[in-house]
């Protein structure tokens, strides 16, 4: 190891050396480093760090000075800006200005003064937290004091040594070079930097590597020289200088990056490199992306339309006033004036005036106040989603966050959902449930009485929370009353409270492993019968080692169960802290895989003289030690540890009779009252193996310690016990388990234990010799078991088998031989150690299934099934391996029993091909060709009346074969690799979109970020990313929309998110409520303003037809600029905040309402032209009526034009009038207050200044106007007939063909018991009564489509689960004739060929066999398979093997059966069993 | 960030099941609980009209039956005013005005007379105003609109001294500010107009005009105003500016009326009231009634005596000389009658359309939610 890794440096630094002769004449371009302390009494002057950053950090963008500069210049970024600034700027010049110079300025400011208050707050809010980072504290090495002393962040200048202690969060990148870790190592954790939360390790300069005191900085006096500061956070090159002139060399390795907290590590020291912006984080942090939700977006195109628009209009303008020009040729007529020198215009020259002038004219079409209008619009929209209550979670006292202002429309357009599952979907809070040893089942009914008091609590503060009762109440709550009570008087609630914040406290700070520990997991109580049985069989046990007997004399049972817990407590990765000093590493090295290292060494180890010792494994351990890494000499002695254990140990001996009269404490009592105070912690790399280890601590095996060599287990009587450890073959997604080879320190037999998951461990049990009385109780355990499992699967438990091998000390050395040479390999290594694994991990004899349970969060089954209902599609993308992700996705309904599942697990790009292959094959063949036609999308439409396929409104732009079918579809990390590929892209999405849900099972942040950004680039779809650890950051951050949870896992997720939930199910309202509503208030406030803008320009323009096309307006220039800005503001940004098109109980109730956001049906493209030609319309009609009535009158130009903007106002807010679904108070007020406004406005401006305000001069007019009874004529006829065809049109459209969303506000209409009667009938019966036209039913489908839907799904080889429930009968009557279908008690008989991991040399040489030259052969096992397997029964399940000629390409479709594995199988729930049990066999398959 | 949001955290802070206990426990406690108000909760009461056939079919009846009898009042009122147009503009040769239509120029010395007869077949009863009609006019041309120094009307010394910019290029003329300055002013209409009763008898009676009230009363009073203030000399308060240079006449020479001489003449003032659209009327003269028993015009023969010094051939233009009675609406327009007509009836009539929609689909919408 250590030779490799000299080699390693060896090879980097020839290469380096080649680089750096290839750079030579950029020498220069590196930083020399000194130590500060060298230079402290030389004020600065000398040091040569002085050049470098320092570490204060500044985000802010403005200075005091510079703000207004600056921000003006960005803001001209913004095109809409300049231009209205180019037309204010226009009207400064006499020949083409057609207001007011000043007055033209004024909306201009007005807009660019509304965006610089708010930048200015947002630079100060940014401003306060660089203050607070900047006022962070280090430890800093000051040369006056001699030692460390806190100093700020920003005091921290490059060449200073900081010491970082554990949990401190590094203030600049810093070279390390001293560490307390005996390794010389430094664990850090990156999540801030690249979302990954497991630690990283970092290295010791090797300079200092061998120093064996503590670092003194004073006695550095190195000098490292290094790269200039990039962002490159993987690269670090440079070398270090010592006095002596050597020079080492650095990496990446040495680097610590600010940003990052130091874990495990107590100290280290080191020195900085690149401090303040230098840094690599800062340098990596560019800010959030920009943001612009698709309706701004489809927005912009209108507006550039109206761009368009406005210059055909000019342009039409300058033409018509050339020609008007040109008629009169040279006898120039009195009203033509000339202009201010005197001379004439020719009437080209006055056209191109003109169109400049006509520009200023009818700037109002583009909308300046859309912008601001929107954003306000937004900010209101924020506030009131802030104060929703059904989004306060009164647990965590945290609400929705809305971190991203501009894009809340953009949550009423999801079609994708991606969601992370552990902490987003569950409570990633594993609980032990129960188990089953030795064929006997353990209920353990008050563990779950237990668990059942925390679920009442949360369905209690459910109740609490939810004032509307929109959530379904548990009828339970009542009954349980009295429970309730007792249980709030043993506090317990405040203890859960205090228990979960601060663990969320603790998880915010640490890392993640350690929020694995909530009482609600920690404090099992055990069942009490096989406690007895423990106590009983330890006591046994003690008894005959004390008379050293041996072990094997122990009833078979009651050794199932010790071994049982021994196997729960050491089978594991589990790394034991202790709580006073939190993650001080009692690990040393995890990743170990096997400590015997040698043949040399297992003979040591192994010689009788050991043996007969049980606990001295120091010496071994110790050489063990030496062997791995050079320099033993620092490290502590690490028999020190077993020593003291031993002694221990001893003492406990003494004290026999005390352990045996502990009675089972009353955890809940203990643990409030001294909480954590002695206690060990675990940490576990997953959930479940610390649930499980807390589960045998609960039962007196607590695991106390461990080493790479050696677990100590603590057991009642027998006291502790060294466990030597063998190897420890990890955990690995296609084993689907893990084994430890300890040696069993009572029975010196070397033992091997197994856990995994059931699937994979029940076909490795050792079948039991038939006859045998001892092979048939064997027989009877293992179906009893299989029956539990099944059990325990159908209540959504995760489970995993428990099993273990005594093996003699000649099969060890056997596989030990070939075992050591697959180490030793150099080539394929892995396989082979594979391959010995899986040669170890047989014949087993089982011990017990546990049933494990990832606690969902509330409502996520809801949650997900009403977001499905909506229209979305839901992906979750997880780390967790396939069978628990598969699980819970049961669990979560986001697999759906009735439908099938295709899996796709493949082993190299090819194999990943082939698989997306047939799998698009299989999916057409069944879907698309045997049914003809579309018609199978809808394959229990009946169940949704009126379901509309996002893919439909995808499918304009995409091939329309692209359906969304009932099927699941399932992908490991790795054929996820494959099939992201560029090659394979396409034909994975194909897949996978028309797949009802996707699970992504072990993948890495960043694969679900590149899949989210696949599907977001190439689908053209909105998508949404919910999670809430580091690892959803990528993903958060690439999504359309990311959504963090809050509270579970820190902050990183909420920092990159848009909007930070407190819990998932907050997202269905979050998406169907607030998002339907944001997307509808503003793409209909949008298209709004697009109309009142066209409609008052419109009527200036028909007035240019009257006025020589010379740029006249008869609306006064103050109402023309504030119109917009002031008179028709109000009402409509009321609208846009508060109007609801459906209320929000039916839209919660109706999911199926959000598809009117992902179809964009409020703001389509004709939709805008649509009312562009309404307004063209209604210009028209408020232009001539009061041309008509006033024609050949003595009118005045403004007394005419006054009325005239009085009209169209009372018009804009009758059509607003008739585009609000939702009158409140707010309405009428706002509508009241522009009329109002506009009126007083008028008539104070009528009758302040009888000169002012030329041209329009318009003294007294309103005064006079309002005497006049044909202004009250006028301003009744016109805005009437304006609106008739809209409002006719609206009238026909709701009685014709309403749109869903307007089935929705009827329903709202009706009395709540008629409504709920409505909704529970559409949920349930066929055809909505809310739907009765048929077209409106079948949006998307003809009802005949619907029928043949069925009857193909009655015709077809699924038998859907409805169906299996009315006929149960005939279904097992099915299975009985099939005949391969039973296979009783015969499992391990491998019934899949395809199947291969397990066996590989079969499936290799099959794989060879069957594949032509295109697939590698050899070692690459093909074990890619397709399994298309209705979940409702085994009976039925298809497999879609590759078939055997690729040359055939045909798809072959076995209808290969696997037989329930127990004749005695309870058909309990039958089908529920089955369900359930499903994905467990899934895996196997 | 991290440090505030689990400040306030605490494990004593129990809040109970029943909302009472929570209220009375977290009276204290700083938490961010949003308040439970229809108005943050978004449950203001409202009005939810859903637009149906159903639903609007009243409205549409109801707007039939208002504006079909305002209409035909309307209508009625219109067709009881009396209204005669006399072109004398003089395009045929068989005109009248012809040969002093063919004087182009405005500052031509001598004046050109016509005369005119016409007939009126009913007699005209009220007060009868006579107007003076433009066609062809672009009053409401852009510059021609902004040509104008409405402080200076005001009678501001300073303004008449240097006249505002916006009246360039009539501004100033031989270095004499020009009082009233702007091209409105120039144009100023300059026609003169006198009616001639032909009395059966053969005599010829002048019909009595009346030249004032014909302006708005706070143009006339506030927004015009003489410089020099109240009774002062016009001629010295206009000292030193000069005349436009299409007038005849200076400012202060309009009228011998010193109450409707210089900036508040009358005509001026109508004049300086630009026209909203090409063609357009001006008030001229009043011809009051003076006894209730005899019609202000009686039926009968008149004459129409032009000076005719305004050019309006060079841009094709026509004038008009009308009298007309009115009504509380104003003058002889049927337009807004119709309008009010046709659109009730429409209206009335989709109604119609609606009765028949709602019958047809309307119900299954409605109350088949539930029946069915």
């Amino acid at each position: 190891m250590a030779r490799e890794r000299s080699e390693d440096t060896g090879m980097d630094k020839a290469s380096k050396a080649k680089r750096q002769r290839k750079k030579k004449p950029k020498e220069h371009k590196t930083r020399t480093v000194h130590a500060n302390i060298l230079y402290d009494r030389a004020k600065g002057e000398e040091n040569p760090n002085r050049h470098y950053a320092n570490n204060k950090i500044k985000t802010t963008k403005y200075t005091v000075l510079s703000f207004l500069p600056k921000n003006l210049f960005e803001q001209f970024h913004r095109f809409a800006n300049v231009y209205f600034v180019f037309i204010a700027l226009l009207n400064f010049v006499p020949v083409v200005n057609a207001f007011q110079p000043e007055l033209a300025l004024a909306p201009v400011v007005f807009i660019l003064s509304v965006t610089a208050i708010k930048d200015l707050w947002e630079d100060y809010r940014r401003h306060r937290s660089d203050k607070e980072i900047n006022h962070m504290d280090c430890l800093v090495y000051s040369r006056e004091e001699k030692r460390y002393v806190e100093r700020y962040w920003k005091e921290v200048r490059v060449g200073d040594f900081v010491k970082l202690r554990c949990n401190e969060i590094l203030p600049a990148d810093v070279l390390l070079l001293s560490s307390s870790d005996p390794d010389r190592l430094c664990h850090i954790e990156t999540a801030t930097l690249d979302g990954e939360t497991n630690l990283k390790q970092r290295q010791v300069i090797r300079s200092f590597f061998d120093l064996d005191c503590d670092f003194d900085p004073l006695k550095y006096s190195s000098i490292i020289e290094c790269e200039k500061p990039n962002n490159d956070l993987n690269r670090f090159r440079g070398y270090i200088i010592h006095r002596s002139g050597r020079r080492d060399a650095l990496y990446k390795e040495n680097l610590l990056l600010r940003g990052c907290t130091v874990r495990n590590t107590e100290e280290a020291v080191g020195i900085v490199i690149y401090a303040g912006h230098e840094t690599k984080a800062m340098l990596n942090n560019n800010g959030p992306r920009y943001k612009r939700s698709k309706l701004e977006r489809q927005m912009n195109v209108d507006v550039f339309w109206c761009v368009i628009i406005l210059l055909v209009m000019c342009l039409f303008a300058a033409v018509g006033h050339g020609l008007w020009m040109f008629q009169y040729g040279d006898k120039r007529p009195v009203f033509d004036v000339l202009s201010p020198e005197g001379t004439d215009l020719s009437p080209i020259m006055s056209a191109i005036y003109l169109f400049l002038t006509m520009i200023i004219v009818f700037q109002v079409l583009i909308p300046i106040s859309l912008f601001v209008s929107i954003e306000i619009v937004k900010i209101c929209q924020v506030y009131f989603m802030h104060q929703d209550m059904d989004l306060y979670d009164e647990e965590t006292d945290s609400q929705l966050q809305c971190r991203a202002l501009n894009i809340t429309e953009d949550l009423g357009q999801m079609q994708y959902i991606f969601s992370d599952k552990t902490g987003t979907l569950t409570e990633n809070k594993m609980v032990f449930r129960r188990c089953t040893v030795a064929g006997v089942e353990y209920s353990h009914d008050a563990n779950a009485r237990r668990i059942a008091m925390y679920q009442e609590i949360d369905s209690e503060e459910e109740e609490c929370l939810s004032h509307g009762g929109t959530l379904p109440r548990r009828d339970s709550v009542g009954s349980h009353h009295s429970g309730r009570v007792v249980l709030r008087s043993h506090s317990t609630k405040s203890h859960r409270r205090t228990g979960s914040r601060a663990e969320a406290k603790r998880a915010s700070i640490l890392s993640k492993h350690t929020a694995f520990s909530s009482p609600m997991e920690k404090d099992i109580t055990p069942d009490p019968q096989l406690l007895d049985k423990v106590n009983e069989c330890s006591s046994q046990m003690d008894f005959m080692r004390f008379h050293r007997q041996p072990m094997s004399q122990l009833p078979s049972d009651l050794s199932d169960i010790i071994d049982f817990f021994i196997a729960l407590t050491i089978c594991n990765t589990v790394v034991v802290s202790s709580p006073n000093q939190p993650r001080h590493k009692v690990r040393t090295r995890f990743e170990l895989k096997s400590p015997v290292k040698t043949i040399e060494d297992f003979i040591k180890r192994f010689t009788p003289s050991r043996l007969t010792s049980g606990s001295n494994s120091s010496s071994s351990s110790s050489l063990n030690r030496s062997s791995n890494k050079g320099c033993s000499s620092l490290l502590p002695s690490p028999s020190a540890e077993s020593t003291l254990t031993k002694l221990n140990e001893e003492q406990l001996s003494g004290t026999l009779e005390h352990t045996f009269t502990i009675d089972p404490p009353s955890y809940d009592g203990k643990t409030s009252g001294n909480p954590e105070e002695g206690e060990l912690r675990y940490e576990a790399e997953s959930p479940d193996e610390a649930a499980l280890v807390y589960a045998a601590r609960a039962y007196k095996c607590s695991l106390v310690g461990r080493l790479p060599d050696q677990v100590t287990v603590e057991l009642p009587h027998l006291g502790k016990l060294n466990f030597e450890l063998l190897h420890t073959l990890g955990f690995d997604s296609t084993r689907k388990r893990m084994s430890v080879v300890v040696r069993h320190p009572l029975t010196d037999q070397i033992t091997v234990y197994t856990k995994g998951a059931d699937s994979v461990i029940m076909d490795l049990i050792k079948p039991s010799e038939t006859g045998n009385s001892k092979g048939k109780r064997q027989k009877k355990i293992f179906c009893r078991t299989q029956n539990y499992l099944n059990q325990y699967a159908a209540d959504g438990l995760r489970t995993l088998c428990i099993a273990k091998k005594v093996l003699s000390k000649e099969e060890y050395a056997r596989w030990l031989q070939r075992h050591l040479e697959a180490e030793t390999a150099i080539q394929g290594r892995e396989e082979l150690l594979f391959e010995s694994a899986l040669r170890l991990e047989t014949n087993l004899h089982l011990l017990g299934a546990t049933g494990i349970e990832d606690r969902l969060q509330d409502g996520v089954p809801e949650t997900i099934a009403s977001l499905r209902k909506a229209g979305l599609q839901i992906w979750v993308l997880t780390g967790d391996k396939q069978e628990t992700a598969v699980n819970i996705a049961y669990a979560c309904k986001l697999l759906d029993p009735d439908e099938e599942m295709l899996t796709l697990n493949a082993d190299s790009q090819e194999a990943c091909a082939v698989l997306l292959e047939e799998s698009l094959h299989y999916i057409q063949a069944k879907f698309l060709c045997s049914s003809g036609d579309q018609s199978t999308k809808t394959f229990n439409s009946n169940l949704e009346p009126f379901e509309i396929y996002p893919s439909l409104s995808t499918s304009s732009s995409h091939a329309a074969h692209f359906l969304v079918h009932r099927l699941g579809l399932v992908i490991d990390g790795r054929t996820l690799a494959y099939a992201l590929d560029k090659s394979l892209e396409d034909k994975f999405l194909a897949v996978a979109r028309s797949c009802r849900s996707v699970l992504c099972c072990r993948s890495t942040p960043l694969q679900k970020s590149m899949l989210v950004k696949l599907v977001r680039n190439k689908l053209k779809v909105m998508t949404l990313a919910i999670g809430d650890g580091a690892n959803d950051v990528s993903m958060i951050q690439v999504a359309d929309v990311g959504v963090g949870i809050s509270g579970q896992e820190g902050m990183q997720a909420v920092m990159a998110s848009d909007f930070a939930l407190p819990r998932f199910r907050y997202l269905q309202k979050l998406l169907l409520v607030h998002g339907h509503w944001c997307y509808s208030r503003l793409a209909n406030m949008i298209l709004y303003f697009f109309y009142k803008n066209a409609m008052f320009v419109a009527i200036v323009f028909w007035y240019q037809f009257y006025c020589g096309f010379s740029g006249s307006a008869m609306i006064d220039q103050w109402y023309l600029i504030f119109f917009n800005l002031m008179f028709s503001a109000f009402p409509q940004l009321i609208t846009g905040t508060l109007d609801k098109d459906v209320s929000e109980e039916t839209l919660q109730q109706l999911p199926q309402l959000y598809v009117n956001g992902q179809n964009s049906e409020e703001y389509k493209p004709y939709m805008f032209w649509m009312n562009m030609i309404d307004a063209f319309y209604q210009s028209l009609v408020c232009f001539f009526i009061p041309y008509f009535a006033y024609a050949d009158s003595d009118v005045d130009l403004f007394t005419w034009g006054t009325p005239i903007t009085a009209i169209a106002l009372f018009t804009i807010l009758v059509h607003l009038g008739i585009e609000t679904k939702t009158w409140t108070w707010m309405n009428w007020l706002s509508i009241a207050f522009s009329v109002a406004l506009f009126f007083t406005a008028a008539l104070c401006y009528n009758a302040s200044c009888p000169t002012c305000y030329s041209p329009s001069n318009p003294y007294w007019t309103m005064q006079r106007l309002l005497q006049d009874p044909l202004f009250y004529l006028l301003c009744t006829i016109t805005p009437v007939t304006a609106l008739l065809p809209r409002y006719f049109y609206r009238a026909c459209q709701g009685t014709l063909f309403p749109s869903p969303v307007q089935a929705g506000r009827q329903l709202d209409k009706l009395p709540s018991d008629t409504r709920r009667n409505i909704l529970s009938l559409s949920r349930v019966k066929m055809g909505s009564p809310l739907s009765p036209e048929p077209h409106f039913l079948s949006l998307n489908k003809p009802k005949d489509c619907q029928k043949s839907a069925s009857k193909e799904k009655q015709g077809s080889v699924l038998q859907t689960n409805k169906e299996k429930g009315q006929k149960s009968p005939l279904v097992s009557s099915r299975c009985e004739k099939h005949p391969t279908d039973l296979h009783p008690q015969a499992p391990s008989e491998p019934n899949i060929p395809s199947y291969s991991r397990n066996s590989p040399q079969l499936s290799c040489r099959s794989s060879k066999d069957c594949l032509d030259e295109t697939l590698q052969p050899s070692d690459q096992s093909l074990s890619s398979r397709i399994t298309s397997t209705p979940l409702v029964s085994r009976a039925d399940s298809i497999h879609l093997n590759l078939p055997a000629d690729r040359a055939s390409q045909s798809v072959k479709y076995t209808r290969s059966s696997e037989g329930e594995l127990c004749s005695d199988q309870r058909v309990q729930p039958a089908q529920r069993t089955l369900q359930a049990a499903e994905p467990g066999l899934h895996t196997a398959l | 960030m991290l440090a505030s949001s689990y400040k306030d955290e605490d494990g004593h802070i129990s809040v109970s099941g029943s909302g009472a206990a929570a209220a009375a426990g977290g009276g204290s406690l700083r938490n961010k609980k949003p308040e439970n108000t229809a108005f943050k909760q978004q449950r203001l009461p409202a009005w939810q009209p859903i637009l149906t056939a159903g639903t609007v079919l009243p409205a549409f009846f109801i707007i039939g039956l208002i504006f079909i009898p305002i209409g035909i009042g309307l209508y009625v009122t219109s067709n009881n005013i009396k209204e005669i147009e006399i072109d004398y503009t003089g395009v045929d040769m068989s005109s009248p005005c012809f040969n002093c239509s063919q004087n182009f120029s405005w500052n031509s010395t001598k004046s050109c007379t016509c005369s005119i007869p016409f007939q009126l077949d009913q007699p005209y009863e009220s007060n009868v105003f006579m107007y003076y009609g433009l066609s062809n006019f672009y009053q409401n041309h852009r510059r021609y609109v902004k040509s104008r120094d409405d402080s200076q009307l005001n009678g501001n010394e300073e303004s008449l001294r240097s006249p505002s910019k916006e009246c360039e290029p009539y501004a100033r003329h031989d270095n004499k500010p020009i009082a009233p300055c702007g091209a409105i002013a120039n144009s100023m209409f300059n026609d003169t107009l006198e009616l001639f009763y032909n009395d059966p008898n053969g005599t010829k009676v002048q019909v009595p005009l009346t030249a004032t009230e014909i302006a708005w009363w706070t143009d006339k009073h506030v927004k015009f105003r003489n410089p020099g203030g109240e009774g002062s000399d016009l001629a010295a308060a206009f000292q030193g500016t000069t005349k436009p240079v299409n007038w005849r006449r200076p400012v202060y020479e309009l009228d011998s009326d010193p109450n409707n001489n210089g900036f508040i003449n009358e005509d001026f003032i109508v004049w300086m009231r630009t026209a909203a659209l090409p063609t357009f009327r001006k008030l001229y003269r009043i011809i009051q009634r003076r006894n209730n028993l005899l019609p202000t015009l009686p039926r009968g023969n008149y004459t129409l005596e032009v000076v005719y010094n305004y050019p309006v051939r060079s841009f094709e233009g026509r004038k008009r000389m009308i009298l007309s009675t009115i009504s509380w609406m104003g003058g002889k327009n049927p337009f807004l009658g119709i309008a009010y007509i046709t659109v009730g009836s429409i209206c009335f009539l989709l109604g119609i359309v609606l009765l028949i929609i709602h019958h047809k689909y309307g119900n299954r919408n409605n109350g088949a939610d539930v029946s069915h």
